[in-house]
């Protein structure tokens, strides 16, 4: 069995999104170093607020300013911190119920050790320095020694601010070891010798090219390898006209099917070595390796005749 | 439809379960690799074969090994064609068949295959969970799984409701039952390990690994039919509570109370519980919240912290549950799945074996 192949796989997006007229108040709110709540219809301050209420699912919209201080209500001690966390260093995860609220907020709580952390401990919130209209407007809570406790109750709040922030941006990145399987190790594998193996099912004997470790019409492992091609026949095909980006082919060319000869199925290539307007289904067509590639750089005529239709045309 | 049976509801009972080794990680195989010899295993169970099976159902989620589409991809496994009566679930396969359990009900189909894999191997796991998370005020955070199931704990500890002793002993019973299950990641005593995040530790947390498994569901004489004694649905519910943390008492779990209610768990008493509580300290609370008693035999599979391929877990609860009435082991059994942080949502099922 070959060695399991591995790649680095990234998955990274800045997702966009637009805020609820709550959310808005609120994280806007956050970068003018106000702390908003909303009222539910019997009467609770939930911070952070939320457009419907979680338990009737009534819309609420009556906001109220609490305090930047209050008291934590369960904790954990992180010791390691991880990539996008709040701190950098050793910190307790928190939630606080600020004064005026009645629900907690989850946020980061900078303290010297878990030693010093408790249910129960006041704490405030320590701003970012750059603040933008979002969660992380907290940098973090630190202990507030206070001990005669907030008494201020929440008053009233329009939820207006100038420049209102309507939505956020929130980059997420993943980091994962791409391992490609049995099969398609395999296919990798003899490819990087330039040549192209299949696999075929052991009940219907279809050959798959590219192997995927499964006939997916009979459900089975797809277990004897088959060497396929390197010959091939242009089954069918498209001209491709607009250049793609970070692509280095000039346009017009042809995108094709390619049925290798033995491959119970057509993959892709694009054909060159030909002009465009010559491409016709039935071509024979060979690989073109570029030095050092793992896959075929394009495919070309052979010259042969072109191939009977009757011979490709279940491999459409 | 036969259009001869008479209006009301039909019985449906686990027919089959079949299950992989679950290990750290799996990458000589793809998905469908690793899925493949599990879907073979429960339909030769039955002696039933791909186009005998009236719908199929599936739970996943691509973010695990950052495959887009993993899940059409596992689907080559079934055999789908001729096109099959088919179905999806980004969530734990028990919602795969939670979604079975119903078309069966409707009379539409009269078996039903569901599965689920979960190949956590390729990802940072605790980080690529922060991601189910609001996006608003949780997951710029990055508040990872531990760290949530973490506060949980401490709020437990601090209602006096367990302590960590408490909790170590639930890792240690976990493991020590799991070493009868050849299918366990973790199998017999291991140290209760460092804080990973306090107050849990290593021994707290579920190991992080890869898996598949399987069922198949029947209607009535079909079920007699495929199986000797089979595990019968007497009832099943899902329940969501609010995702917010700070509007939740996590010391408790009333979403798995009333889903047991509505399933009928509080009828009678079970003899044994499957509960899906990654985290030692969540199974206080399921415990509270379902009112299992010492009597009730309680994940003798090992559970959750002896094997916890992520999107599979909840599906193997109801398949232990199921295979252990099966083996006339139990006669009436209680399964639980969860999804999301600090068991916002939680699914019971109550299985019985006829009368032996």
């Amino acid at each position: 069995m070959p060695e399991v192949l591995k790649a680095p796989l990234v998955v990274e997006f800045p997702f966009t999104r637009s805020l609820g007229p709550v959310q808005s108040a609120f994280l806007t709110g956050l970068r003018e170093r106000v702390v908003l709540g909303v009222r539910t219809g019997d009467g609770r301050t939930l911070v952070p607020p939320v457009e419907y209420d979680p338990v009737t699912a009534e819309e609420i919209d009556e906001l109220v300013e609490v305090a930047p201080t209050g008291t934590v209500t369960t904790w954990a001690w992180n010791h390691e911190p991880r990539r996008g966390q709040p701190l950098g260093t050793p910190f307790a995860w928190v939630l606080v119920r600020l004064d005026g609220a009645d629900t907690a907020l989850l946020h980061a709580l900078d303290a010297p050790g878990p030693e010093a952390v408790r249910t129960g401990l006041r704490v405030r919130i320590r701003w970012a320095a750059e603040r933008t209209g979002a969660i992380t407007d907290i940098a973090c809570f630190e202990p507030y020694d206070d001990p005669h406790g907030e008494t201020r109750r929440p008053a009233p709040h329009s939820g207006h601010f100038d420049g209102q922030v309507t939505g956020i941006v929130a980059p997420a990145r993943l980091d994962y070891t791409y391992s490609p399987g049995r099969a398609q190790s395999a296919y990798l594998d003899a490819l990087a010798g330039h040549r192209t193996v299949g696999e075929r099912c052991p009940s219907c004997r279809k050959v798959y090219v590219p192997p995927r470790g499964a006939c997916p019409t009979c459900g089975l492992a797809t277990t004897e390898r088959v060497e396929v091609g390197p010959r091939g026949t242009v089954t069918t095909f498209c001209i491709v006209n607009i250049k793609a980006k970070n692509l280095d082919i000039e346009v017009p060319y042809v995108y094709a099917h390619i049925a290798l000869d033995g491959a119970g199925l057509a993959l892709h290539g694009r054909i060159g070595g030909i002009p465009y307007d010559q491409v016709r289904m039935g071509l024979r067509v060979e690989p073109v390796w570029a030095p050092g590639a793992r896959h075929p750089d394009h495919y070309r005529p052979t010259g042969e005749p072109d191939a009977d239709y009757d011979t490709y045309k279940e491999l459409l | 439809m036969t259009g001869q049976e008479p209006p009301g509801p039909r019985d449906v009972a686990v027919v089959a379960f079949a299950q992989s080794d679950h290990r750290r990680t799996t990458d000589e195989l793809s998905e469908v690799e690793m899925l493949m010899p599990v879907l073979h295993e429960v339909l030769r169970a039955t002696g039933l074969r791909t186009a005998d099976i009236g719908f199929t159902c599936s739970g996943s989620s691509d973010y695990l090994a950052g495959r887009a589409f993993s899940f059409t991809m596992a689907l080559d496994g079934v055999g789908a064609w001729p096109p099959i009566s088919e179905s999806h679930v980004e969530m734990d396969g028990a919602w795969a068949l939670y979604e079975a359990w119903t078309k069966l009900l409707t009379g539409e189909a009269d078996t039903a295959l569901v599965y689920s894999y979960g190949k956590s191997s390729p990802g940072p796991l605790r980080d690529v969970l922060t991601r189910q998370l609001d996006p608003y005020y949780l997951a710029p955070l990055w508040p990872d799984s531990v760290a949530l199931a973490a506060l949980q704990a401490q709020a437990l500890i601090d209602a006096g409701d367990t302590d960590e002793p408490a909790l170590a002993a639930i890792a240690a019973r976990s493991r020590r039952d799991a070493a009868a299950n050849p299918h366990a990641q973790l199998r017999g005593p291991l140290p209760h390990g460092d804080y990973v995040v306090r107050p849990l530790r290593t021994g707290d947390c579920p190991p992080v690994g890869d898996g598949a498994a399987a069922v198949i569901l029947a209607a009535g004489d079909r079920a007699r039919e495929l199986c000797e004694r089979p595990a019968w649905i007497r009832g099943i519910d899902h329940r969501i509570e609010a995702h917010a943390l700070g509007v939740r008492d996590l010391t408790d779990s009333p979403s798995t109370r009333l889903a047991a209610e509505k399933a009928g768990a509080f009828e009678r008493p079970v003899d044994t519980a499957e509960l899906h509580a990654p985290f030692t300290a969540q199974e206080v609370v399921l415990r509270k919240a379902l009112r299992l008693g010492d009597g009730v035999r309680v994940n003798p599979s090992g559970g959750p912290l002896a094997a916890h391929p992520v999107m599979a877990a909840g599906l193997i609860r109801i398949g232990e549950a199921a295979a252990r009435v099966h083996r006339a082991e139990s006669d009436r059994a209680l399964a639980h799945a969860t999804s999301g942080p600090c068991l916002q949502q939680n699914l019971v099922a109550v299985l019985e074996g006829e009368p032996r």
